[in-house]
């Protein structure tokens, strides 16, 4: 076989699509907080996120390019396109059956997409959220690839302790959500299965993104031209297209579905296939999905009557010295609302903004952040207090958010918001069911919203709602267990002090 | 600065590995410090054999010959490598036979323990051992360790007594102890052993040949002291323990507010010419690893002793001592001491006054005084209250304790010191989650105010973590 020829643009794009899916991808397992600063670009140029910000400079960039280049967006800054490429790479080296050119699932696709415009307006968000590309990639990422990342590193933890070096430290790897491993499992499966035997099959049939820029890129002013009077109609550039969109027999490129990846170039030894130039009609289509929608949240009923479990190692007398109390894990109380983070304004404009691509639950450096399980807000984030709590001048979440749903937060400014307030559950209280003084929560409440009263059984806490800012600081610090006696209830708008 | 998650901590999974056992036993180990005795810098083929017969004796009140180095029983090797102290684990038998037996061949003979050492192990484990010896080759001594109050009575503290008898495999006992007066002060004394008759039956034990030396184990400040030796005439103590170390002899009210110096304890026992039992020669393991200042002092002077040594000197150095106990987790704790004990070789005063000035030293630094004798533990909310204070204490001695934003050593003495902590104390079993119940306060020989000194330190971390 002649040695392959290798086409500038092609590696151009290789070369590019790997530093960006790379980086953006360390950005999601760093839990140091390290990256986030330099690299949280790379999240809020994703096309969706974009738009749920209301980031116009960035949408009108996005589809500029598109419009001149075509769909490049898809196979350099997509993480998931890329991810699917290099599956198909595998694919390629090790499969005789290439691609056959098909046509375009047009009223799929169009369907599809309108569907998951829909979904987003009326306020169904985490059942389109499911297919949205950037969002599939970081749940994968955190889900799946993150605790490994964590793994190693915890390995190398305890090899550097062991030798006394301070190079690499523990962090705590455990499921945040069991649904979203799931959900972040199935889509792997999917993309896997569907990449591997029909290339870009999936982000020319069912991804939003990738239907909304078809509409751009089918007039894209550079693309690849098939020159007929060169074609010997060897249909090599037909069996490399991941996109199925060469029409050799008509010298036709279908420019929706084509995602300019290059490989055609390369592999056409009569260079009857150059990406250039081609005259086209413009037009731009809109896109405005700045989404309006009623979604009425359903009320939990919170008795919290099921925390009457005892929850507490109960002091014991010590006949002997040594050895640990045992210590049951913290439970997740029900709260009636959940607990969003400072800067996602409300309940409605948090659900309406968020993606769930996860990126915050990978950089909050508390745990708090975790994907909710509920139907409604699916794996969007929401915050729990059983591994750390919300640090009053910690905004990193907000720091970090593509899509605008947790709007930026000063440092300063943490302390003044109220996400949710604290509320005290008198029979898990451990000054009524172990008789001892305690006090945990208001010691550590860092706005000082907690004060002990007196009352007949005991001093007990006593919460200022209108101080309190939510940081779960006293539910985490709460020794009763596996409920803590003292929760923090979400408020459906966030509050300012 | 980012802020390192340092919320997160000792995970599950290290638990749970087969290997993270091991893991972290030799990180608790040589982090916490506190396993009584010297350090491991001894190379046998360098140092040469351990004599058999060099060993130290002194003569008790009946003329027992009595080795000046006496095996502290509470501090068993478990199967996971670390001590029973710290660990969950079990016992390892095997290796305390092989500790006693390498102890009795080179001249060890008095072994201490008590029902509450090694969560009421240690009895069992150290008869175990002792039973495979003739019965006239060793001293066996141990306590009536009845601190709960439902062991107040007699029958309990009786069987408490009896229990000792049957684990130990013996019908008599050497050396027994009235575990910790001083702690809980006078109240405390009669309500354990005089108002319910304890005390009057192991006078009666002793007449009967039971018990062949009685004495108690003293924690506490002067006035209490001299009561209990005003009780002399009554009891006729044959032994007394305290707590005796080259910073406790003149410094023990800076180190502790409620304890005493055992300068004044060990004279007024002399006056009485009652022998003297030593615990801490190391101050909870602290006087094994000094600061750089003391360090360099004493090996400039012997090179190749172990910092120990010098602690375990001082204290055998009085001639009214009869023995000090070290608790020897490991082998090579046991070799060190058995190379300073024999042969035992007394301080000069040029060599007393070095160790007073390094006692000086000592206490100038803001450490806790936690001896990690555990009688805290197990705290009823988790808290692991002798990790927290070793951890700490380690961070002072090795200076990366640094509050000063401006000191350019801050940035990497707060992450190695934030790293430490959370690498040593499990995240929910950190100083945050002490709710000053106060049950802990009583148990602490020490005195500590432990809730006081939890608080402190979160407060030190949490600033830290802020950055």
């Amino acid at each position: 076989m002649a040695k392959k020829r290798h086409n500038v643009l092609k590696v151009l794009r290789v070369v590019s699509a790997v530093i960006f899916c790379s980086l953006l991808t360390l950005m999601f397992l760093d839990f140091t907080g390290t990256l986030h600063r330099y690299l949280g670009w790379m999240a809020k140029v994703q096309l969706l996120p974009a738009i749920l910000a209301l980031n116009v400079g960035v949408v009108v960039v996005l589809l500029l390019l598109t419009l001149l280049f075509g769909r490049v967006y898809c196979s350099v800054v997509c993480p998931l396109g890329v991810m699917q490429d290099a599956v198909a790479h595998v694919s390629g080296k090790s499969r005789r059956h290439k691609y056959h050119p098909s046509a375009a699932h047009n009223v799929l696709r169009y369907t599809i997409l309108a569907v998951f415009v829909v979904l987003m307006l009326v306020g169904l968000q985490s059942i389109a959220l499911l297919i949205a590309p950037y969002s599939a990639y970081g749940r994968i990422v955190q889900s799946l690839l993150a605790p490994l990342y964590a793994l190693v590193n915890n390995g190398l933890a305890a090899v550097a302790e062991r030798v006394g070096s301070y190079a690499f430290y523990e962090t705590e790897v455990w499921l945040r959500s069991g649904l979203t491993l799931g959900i972040a499992l199935v889509t792997l499966a999917v993309l896997v299965v569907i990449s591997y035997r029909r290339g870009r099959l999936w982000c020319n049939t069912v991804c939003p993104v990738g239907g909304l820029l078809s509409l751009v890129s089918r007039f894209s002013l550079f693309a690849p031209v098939i020159d007929a009077d060169k074609c010997t109609h060897c249909r090599a550039c037909e069996r490399s297209c991941k996109a199925e969109c060469i029409d050799v027999d008509n010298a036709k490129v279908d420019t929706s579905r084509c995602v300019t990846c290059m490989n055609c170039l390369e592999q056409c030894r009569f260079s009857a296939i150059k990406y250039q130039w081609r005259y086209a009609k413009s037009s731009v289509s809109s896109t405005s999905a700045d989404a309006q929608t009623d979604t009425s949240r359903r009320k939990f009923v919170t008795t919290a009557a099921a925390l009457t479990l005892a929850g507490v190692a109960s002091a014991q007398h010590k006949s002997t010295d040594g050895g640990l109390a045992y210590i049951e894990k913290k439970r997740v109380p029900r709260r009636a609302v959940s607990v969003k983070p400072a800067g996602s304004v409300s309940l409605r404009h948090f659900s309406d903004h968020c993606t769930a691509c996860q990126l915050c639950v990978s950089a909050c450096p508390s745990q708090v952040l975790r994907p909710s399980g509920n139907v409604l807000t699916l794996m969007q984030p929401e915050m729990g207090f059983e591994h750390g709590y919300c640090g009053e001048h910690c905004t990193r979440c907000s720091e970090v958010c593509p899509t605008g749903a947790i709007q930026p937060v000063k440092a300063e400014e943490r302390e003044l918001i109220q996400p949710g307030k604290a509320v005290w559950i008198r029979q898990n209280c451990v000054v009524l069911t172990d008789h001892v003084s305690c006090g945990n929560c208001a010691k550590h409440c860092p706005v000082h919203a907690i004060q002990m009263v007196d009352t007949p059984d005991g001093q007990v806490p006593a919460v200022d709602e209108t101080r309190c800012i939510g940081c779960g600081k006293c539910e985490y610090l709460c020794p009763a267990r596996p409920f803590s006696a003292i929760y923090v209830e979400g408020n459906e708008t966030h509050q300012n002090i | 600065m980012p802020i390192m998650n340092l919320n997160m901590n000792r995970r599950e999974f290290i638990k749970t590995l087969s290997g993270g056992a091991l893991l972290t036993g030799a990180a608790l180990t040589t982090a916490c410090g506190s396993s009584e005795s010297g350090s491991a810098d001894i190379s046998s083929a360098a140092l040469g054999d351990i004599p058999t017969d060099k060993m130290e004796y002194r003569r008790g009140k009946h003329g027992e010959r009595v080795s000046l180095l006496g095996y502290g029983c509470m501090r068993w090797p478990t199967v996971a490598g670390t001590s029973a102290r710290e660990s969950d684990s079990d016992i390892d038998q095997a290796e305390v036979n092989r500790l006693v037996d390498y102890a009795i061949e080179h001249g060890v003979n008095l072994f201490d323990t008590s029902p509450a050492y090694c969560k009421g192990y240690s009895e069992r484990a150290t008869g175990i051992a002792l039973s495979r010896h003739p019965r006239s080759s060793y001293y066996i001594s141990t306590k009536l360790s009845n601190f709960a109050p439902d062991t107040w009575g007699y029958k309990q503290s009786v069987d408490m007594y009896r229990r000792s008898l049957e684990y130990l495999q013996t019908d008599y006992i050497d050396f027994y102890l009235l575990h910790g007066l001083g702690m809980g002060g006078l109240e405390n004394f009669r309500r354990r052993y005089v108002d319910n008759g304890v005390l009057d039956f192991l006078v009666s034990e002793r007449a009967a040949g039971r018990i062949r030396n009685l004495g108690f184990s003293f924690h506490g400040e002067t006035d209490m002291f001299d009561y209990l030796l005003s009780l002399n005439d009554k009891y006729d103590w044959d032994f007394v323990l305290i707590q005796h170390n080259f910073v406790d002899w003149h410094h023990a009210k800076q180190v502790n507010a409620r304890n005493s110096n055992s300068e004044y304890l060990y004279t007024e026992l002399e006056k009485l010419h009652i022998p003297v039992f030593v615990m801490e020669p190391l101050l909870g393991g602290s006087l094994a690893s000094l600061n750089q200042y003391a360090t360099s002092q004493l090996k400039q002077r012997e090179p190749q002793r172990s910092v120990a040594s010098w602690a375990f000197r001082f204290a055998g150095n009085q001639q009214g001592i009869l023995s000090v106990l070290s608790g020897m987790t490991y082998m090579e704790h046991l070799q060190d001491n058995l190379r300073t004990f024999c042969p035992f070789k007394p301080l000069s005063d040029e060599e007393l006054e070095m160790l007073e000035r390094i006692a000086d030293n000592y206490v100038s630094y803001p450490l806790v005084p936690c001896t990690a004798c555990q009688y805290c533990m197990p705290c009823p909310y988790g808290i692991d209250i002798p990790t927290i204070f070793a951890t700490y204490n380690r961070n002072i001695n090795r200076g990366q304790v640094v509050t000063d934003l401006n000191d350019p050593a801050y940035g990497k003495a707060r992450r190695r010191f934030l790293i430490d902590y959370q690498r040593n104390v499990e995240r929910e079993r950190q100083a945050d989650h002490c709710i000053e119940c106060n049950q802990c306060k009583p148990h602490c020989p020490q005195h500590i105010n432990i809730p006081k000194r939890l608080n402190g330190i979160n407060q030190l971390v949490e600033k830290l973590r802020e950055g």
